[in-house]
């Protein structure tokens, strides 16, 4: 009951305030692709990361936590989601994805739809998830519109960066609204050869409504990532098709690219690497679920890796809404494949990169979250062990160096019924 | 936990009264009829269940020839809640011999060094749709729902299942699944039948099946059939419609089973055949499981009264996200819940889902199971109660490692009606074997070597045992790791 109350406190109170805390005796993970420090303090100064390490003073007066040697490490940034913008898929009502009949397409901000009382932020908090990046669906064209990046802390602000990034869609998956390839393509030039039109004369660039092969908003939109300050995250599975987007960035050399999925990847990861795309990528689809996955194995990842791709995890098409929580038993699969003969995975400290640190950078905010570095946002998990064992819990997690509520709608329903039957009174009374 | 599967809900005489109740019936018949009526009617019945073939498409599974093996310094799960240390499992000729401490090796026996691994049972998974929605997930193979009205008793899924399902090496390969059970979708109410396959590659799906595995008819409550029908602007469009329109068609099957027993046992007019109530006759006979979808509580609750007005029983209840709410319940009618582990949230009815569902069914003596209904959580069963393992533990349910593996063999076993021939190590079972190289609830765990009725079919360690569908064949990573 007391727990609950404060939970609700918390929903209500004004924007949290940044704290400082000083985390010490930990094994502490920086994120970084390095092995974690036995002994390691962390420091968090009003909100931000000061230091981290072996040989770290705590400053006087600061507020100091004993981890008592448990693994601390930056909180996980959920690669590629959809969560705080639909709260169950199946309930139409509730979800934000997509806008299907809209005349609009690179110019839907998903930021203001971010919901912070979403119960897959909650959820995924308690499993020391701290950031995640999010995405929109698209629907009648290949620009989906633009992602922001969340926190998932427990006040009223959930958009660490709203515009982050474009998506699109690219090949034969997602929707393809009646689109080949070649259509594809051909949008996209025509697209970027109208916002050199908007640029030109953007009082000029006529409003042509549903009859314009781009809106007024979707030219604008597409400025920046013409011009390369806006990441253009595209969701692409078979290598043809990314050899294809390799062989576009050389017409256009300023677009900053980031391939998603990239199932096939491993079969062109030399071209990824050599184009300095980053990836963020499904770990675990190892079937041919559709003809542009066909070479899909579970040491994608890892090989893409070796070849120096910079690659990260993210759950396109994969309950992307509600579980990022799962992409730290998808790391840990990838460490097991280290053990199997003739798989290609990743050690644990590339692993834990992989759900942290890499797909920051891969989106250009890796001086902001992803790490314990000097300087990243206070994002900080204590665990009751190996955070990507299974079954591993989180004892503490930190957004802005704010301490986090880590208790559930689940864990009340499991509460509610831990005995079965009704008591006294109905279950409706036991709260 | 009593599962109560054919023989103890079979409703029929004995052969021997059968027959003499025909034998009379047939004396009494002699002569007595008039000259115009069907030389059946002058016959005596075929005997029960004789009527027509209840094996029309026969399995043709054979198992692959395997050499005595020993595996020793192994932990051992043994499926039914017991665990050896550094113990020994001898398997020969298909079966498992023995199980202990230290086993002497037999002549000519290949030796396996266990140490630090884990063997267990082979993996089944009571709720799969591999083969009838295979990849590719092309609309050309989407053949697990026969979305064309709500009541399809009559298909069979056996005849949807395309054995080159790519599918069937990772489930093996990766997740030691030795076993499963293909089920149509979850559109209709009465989706129908389900068929359970051994995990061996074959030409055909017959090749595949099971042999002598029951049947199950695939039921679904809920959202799906009221949806898919009531966009379609027919009945159901609401809980309330599933409910009549499956009473309504309960009241059917046991007016067909009434007719077909009674001319099976005392001859006379040979009543139509209906493939659809053939399946339930079926089910009220106690030769067909129900494997039954239902996500709610409450929904659950209806569909076992229903089930006992018209005399059947719920074999399990599969997506079962809110079984933890009717443990008691589930206890008390003998009927299994199938769960994942984390699902949640993707649809209304799957809102309450919650980490604990396994171990509060377990802590409270309902049967439980995990299940996939996918084709990558299948590759991981052994993860995903490793997760509801944990979730137990942390609410102060304190289930062991060994017991925890009963949801992934011997649980799907019983509902499944073969618990008898698979689903544990007892001396005499089918031969069905994973050896992990870990602990199989750590996440860094993989199969290492799975055997099915004492065949090696995979080995990490040999890139010749490691099958490939006739669709990956010259594709793109053909044979690679996957």
């Amino acid at each position: 009951m007391k727990r609950l109350l404060l939970l609700s406190v918390a929903f209500l109170a004004t924007p949290a305030v940044a704290q400082s805390v000083a985390i010490t005796n930990a094994k502490l993970v920086i994120g970084d692709g390095s092995a974690p420090i036995d002994g390691g303090t962390v420091i968090v100064r009003d909100g931000r990361i000061v230091a981290a390490g072996k040989a770290v003073a705590v400053p006087a007066g600061m507020p100091s936590v004993d981890a008592g040697g448990k693994w601390v490490t930056p909180g996980i940034v959920a690669g590629f989601t959809r969560m705080g913008i639909v709260e169950s898929d199946g309930v139409e009502e509730t979800n934000d994805t997509a806008a299907r009949g809209s005349p609009f397409h690179a110019a839907i901000d998903i930021a203001p739809a971010v919901n912070p009382a979403t119960s897959a932020i909650p959820l995924n908090r308690a499993e020391g998830i701290t950031r995640a990046i999010v995405a929109p669906d698209n629907d009648g064209s290949i620009f989906a519109g633009m992602g922001a990046v969340i926190d998932l802390g427990s006040d009223r602000t959930p958009v660490t960066k709203a515009r982050a990034f474009q998506f699109m869609e690219y090949g034969g998956g997602g929707s393809r609204s009646g689109n080949s390839r070649p259509a594809m393509i051909a949008m996209f030039r025509n697209a970027l050869a109208q916002v050199k039109d908007y640029l030109r004369a953007p009082a000029a660039y006529a409003d042509q409504g549903k009859d314009a092969l781009l809106t007024r908003a979707d030219a604008a939109a597409l400025v920046p990532v013409a011009n390369g300050t806006m990441p253009l995250l595209i969701h692409v599975e078979r290598a043809s098709d990314m050899r294809a987007l390799i062989d576009l960035k050389r017409d256009f050399p300023a677009l900053k690219l980031v391939f998603v999925g990239a199932a096939e990847g491993w079969l062109v990861a030399s071209e990824i690497a050599a184009a300095r795309i980053p990836v963020i990528a499904s770990a675990l689809t190892d079937l041919p679920v559709s003809f542009d996955q066909l070479g899909a194995t579970q040491s994608n990842i890892g090989r893409m890796k070796a070849a120096g791709v910079i690659v990260g995890i993210g759950t396109i098409n994969d309950d992307e809404a509600r579980q990022a929580r799962l992409e730290k038993q998808y790391a840990g699969n990838l460490v097991a494949l280290t053990k199997l003969p003739g798989a290609t995975g990743l050690d644990w400290n590339a692993a834990f990169a992989a759900i942290s640190s890499v797909p920051a950078e891969a989106i250009g905010m890796g001086a902001e979250i992803g790490s314990l570095k000097a300087g990243r946002r206070g994002d900080v998990v204590i665990w009751n062990g190996d955070p990507l064992e299974l079954g591993t819990s989180v004892a503490a997690v930190y957004i802005d160096g704010v301490q986090q509520p880590l208790r559930t709608r689940q864990d009340a329903l499991r509460d509610r019924y831990i005995l079965p039957g009704e008591g006294a009174l109905p279950k409706a009374y036991e709260r | 936990m009593a599962v109560r599967i054919s023989g103890a809900r079979r409703r029929a005489l004995p052969a021997a009264i059968a027959a003499s109740v025909l034998l009379v019936g047939c004396a009494t018949d002699s002569g007595a009829r008039p000259a115009t009526a069907s030389a059946s009617a002058s016959k005596p019945g075929p005997g029960l269940n004789k009527g027509y073939s209840h094996d029309p498409f026969p399995s043709t599974y054979k198992r692959y020839p395997g050499v005595p093996t020993l595996v020793t310094h192994v932990t051992i799960f043994d499926g039914e809640g017991g665990r050896i240390d550094d113990g020994s499992v001898l398997f020969a000729d298909g079966k498992i011999v023995q199980l202990g401490q230290s086993i002497a090796a037999p002549a000519g026996a290949t030796v396996i060094d266990g140490t630090g691994k884990t063997l267990t049972p082979g993996v089944i998974d009571i709720h799969s749709h591999l083969g009838d929605y295979p990849s590719p997930g092309v609309q050309a193979n989407s053949d697990g729902n026969e979305a064309t009205g709500p009541v399809t008793a009559e298909v069979w899924a056996e005849h949807s299942v395309w054995p080159q399902d790519p599918g069937f090496s990772r489930a093996l390969a990766n997740g030691g699944v030795t076993t499963l059970q293909i089920l149509p979708g979850s559109a209709n109410l009465f989706g129908g039948r389900s068929v359970v396959i051994k995990n061996v590659y074959a030409r055909t799906e017959q090749g595949m099946k099971f042999p002598g595995a029951p049947y199950g008819l695939k039921m679904a409550c809920g959202e799906n059939p009221k949806r898919v029908y009531g966009s379609k602007g027919r009945e159901p469009s609401t809980r309330m419609g599933n409910i009549a329109v499956d009473r309504q068609t309960w009241a059917r099957a046991a007016e067909y089973k009434r007719k077909w027993d009674k001319y099976e046992k005392d001859g006379g007019e040979q009543p139509g055949r209906d493939i659809a109530m053939d399946t339930l006759r079926g089910v009220l006979s106690g030769e067909i499981l129900v494997q039954n979808h239902c996500y709610r509580a409450d929904e659950m609750a209806i569909v076992m009264d229903m089930a006992k007005e018209f005399g059947y029983h719920v074999s399990a209840f599969h997506h079962a996200v809110e079984a933890y709410k009717i443990a008691d319940l589930l206890k008390a009618e003998g009927t299994c819940a199938a769960v994942w582990a984390d699902w949640w949230g993707f649809k209304m009815e799957s809102y309450d889902a919650i980490g604990e569902n396994l171990a509060l069914l377990q802590k409270n003596g309902a049967c439980a199971m995990i299940h996939s209904d996918d084709a990558n959580g299948i590759q991981r069963l052994n993860q995903e109660v490793a997760k509801a393992l944990a979730s137990g533990r942390r609410a102060g349910i304190d289930i062991s490692d060994a017991v925890a593996w009963e949801w992934l063999t011997y649980n799907p076993a019983k509902a499944l009606g073969i618990a008898d021939r698979t689903g544990s190590l007892k001396p005499g079972k089918m031969a069905d074997i994973v050896l992990w190289n870990g602990n199989p609830f750590s996440v860094y765990t993989r199969p290492e070597k799975v055997w099915i009725d004492g065949a090696m079919l995979y080995d990490a360690t040999n890139p010749k045992l490691r099958p490939v569908s006739d669709f990956e064949l010259g594709q793109p990573g053909s044979g690679d790791v996957k």
